[in-house]
């Protein structure tokens, strides 16, 4: 795979176990106490929607409904709320993937949006429907910074797939 | 460095489509919200789960907890004499009162056996430590690090040296919830402590407290103390819930908006008293059978309903 379909280098193989660790640290992250803070990313959502789209075959709707109820019972919400939002955004991902990944990361981060815009949006609309209250606006600034972060996440999770600049030239690839 | 061992996409055997797949979680997903909502019979679901997720969230809070800790202990010399100093004082202010308690509270017993009056329960529980308040930015609740192993069951009050703080919600094996009494729909039967007037005090979810069904003519005034009821069989009576902060009489409407302020340190962090469930009351008529006593937030969203019949 490339980390672009227009780029011409060419990554390794992603390793299983670390998909499992980044979603683990990123299950951290959010356990955080600095995740009460307005605006800030759900590392979760953020993590599992760049396998989606990067690695759809391993990191699916399966792991999106596990990890979701996971951050319900965490984060003392209803039972099914994340998960919902987060199997809705496993699917979206793999849908987006093939067309996503012909952009430059920049673009891909604009279009990574509406996606973490739509799991807020349906954590949202389950509550109201329930009767809950409106968190406030600043509830949807998290997929902002998320999208941005976008960028810098790519760079990090692809780190172990790229290959060491100076080849050796006897070899096929 | 196997750099051929991509996988195959595989051509033949894909497993279930994508969208039926979707579909079938999503059901799973809305099945598991209704019941958990409606129901609320998933609580062993979640107890496991929380079995797996609670030593990590622990795990993920010790930096804070550190950094709290090191700067408590870093405060100084002077800030601690000073509260100490404070804290005899305040001591003593309550000295004169509470030296002669005991000797009331056994005068008083010994009234009401004359009186043929039942006994006025003891308040007694357990203290716990918040660990984190819970960040579902929907609802009001805390954590406590005291479960189903210290005994901990669902609808036990929580207050602290101030006043009422909330209602264990859900026990977990080694933590329990607490909701909050802000809350929304949160419901707590109240007292004026000047007139004696019952009512009750609901959650708003921002913060403060409404007190709902007044007459707009009502006797309340701005300061008022509202206090337990007791008239649940959840909370003792007497311990201060909120002060009145504003008052709000319309004409158009026939009950007067009254908001309050916990009086507890309610959205602080620190230690709560958990008390012990109280004696069972006597057996209801039975025309009051079914009303839940758990503490379940059903009268606010029934009492709720009726307001919106007659704001219609």
């Amino acid at each position: 795979m490339q980390p672009t379909f227009s780029s011409s280098r060419i990554l390794l193989p992603v390793r299983p176990w670390f998909i499992y660790l980044s979603l683990i640290v990123a299950l951290l992250l959010n356990f955080l106490p600095t995740s009460n803070w307005p605006a800030m990313p759900d590392w979760v959502a953020l993590v599992l929607c760049f396998w989606g789209v990067r690695e759809f075959r391993r990191v699916g709707m399966g792991w999106a409904f596990i990890l979701g109820l996971l951050m319900d019972v965490a984060d003392g919400a209803v039972l099914g709320q994340h998960c919902f939002a987060y199997v809705l955004l496993a699917y979206a991902a793999a849908a987006q993937s093939r067309r996503l990944l012909w952009f430059p990361v920049a673009q891909q981060a604009l279009q990574v949006l509406p996606l973490l815009l739509l799991t807020q949006v349906i954590q949202v609309l389950m509550r109201l429907a329930v009767g809950a209250d409106f968190p406030g606006w600043s509830y949807f600034a998290g997929p902002l910074i998320a999208s941005l972060l976008w960028i810098p996440l790519t760079f990090i999770l692809l780190l172990p797939q790229y290959q060491p600049v100076e080849q050796n030239p006897d070899r096929p690839i | 460095m196997a750099s051929i061992d991509h996988a195959p996409p595989p051509f033949f055997k894909q497993g279930p489509a994508p969208l039926a797949l979707l579909t079938f979680y999503i059901l799973i997903s809305l099945a598991v919200f209704v019941v958990d909502l409606r129901f609320r019979s998933l609580d062993l679901l979640r107890q496991s789960v929380a079995l797996v997720v609670d030593p990590v969230q622990r795990v993920a809070q010790t930096p804070g907890s550190l950094v709290d800790y090191a700067r408590n202990y870093l405060q100084g010399m002077q800030l601690l004499q000073r509260e100490n100093d404070e804290l005899r004082h305040a001591k003593l202010n309550t000295a004169p009162n509470l030296l002669r308690l005991e000797q009331l509270e056994a005068e008083n017993e010994r009234l009401r056996k004359l009186l043929v009056v039942k006994e006025r329960e003891q308040a007694r529980g357990q203290v716990a430590q918040i660990l984190y308040t819970a960040r579902d930015p929907f609802s009001r609740k805390v954590i406590v690090d005291k479960g189903q192993q210290s005994g901990i069951v669902a609808g036990q009050p929580a207050i602290d040296e101030t006043g009422v703080v909330g209602q264990v919600t859900r026990v977990f094996p080694f933590s329990a919830e607490i909701t909050l009494i802000t809350d929304k729909d949160q419901a707590v039967p109240v007292q004026i402590v000047r007139t004696g007037q019952r009512s009750v005090v609901f959650g708003l979810g921002n913060g403060q407290l409404e007190l709902r069904y007044m007459p707009a003519n009502a006797d309340v005034q701005i300061g008022d103390v509202l206090v337990t009821s007791g008239l649940d069989s959840i909370y003792l009576q007497g311990y201060p819930v909120a002060k009145v902060v504003s008052i709000e009489r319309e004409g158009a409407y026939s009950f007067a908006r009254i908001l309050g302020a916990p009086i507890a340190g309610v959205e602080n962090f620190g230690e709560v008293m958990i008390l012990d469930p109280r004696q069972a009351l006597p057996p209801p008529p039975p025309a009051a059978k079914g009303r839940g006593t758990d503490g379940s937030d059903k009268p606010g969203q029934r009492s709720k309903k009726k307001r919106a019949t007659k704001e219609n």
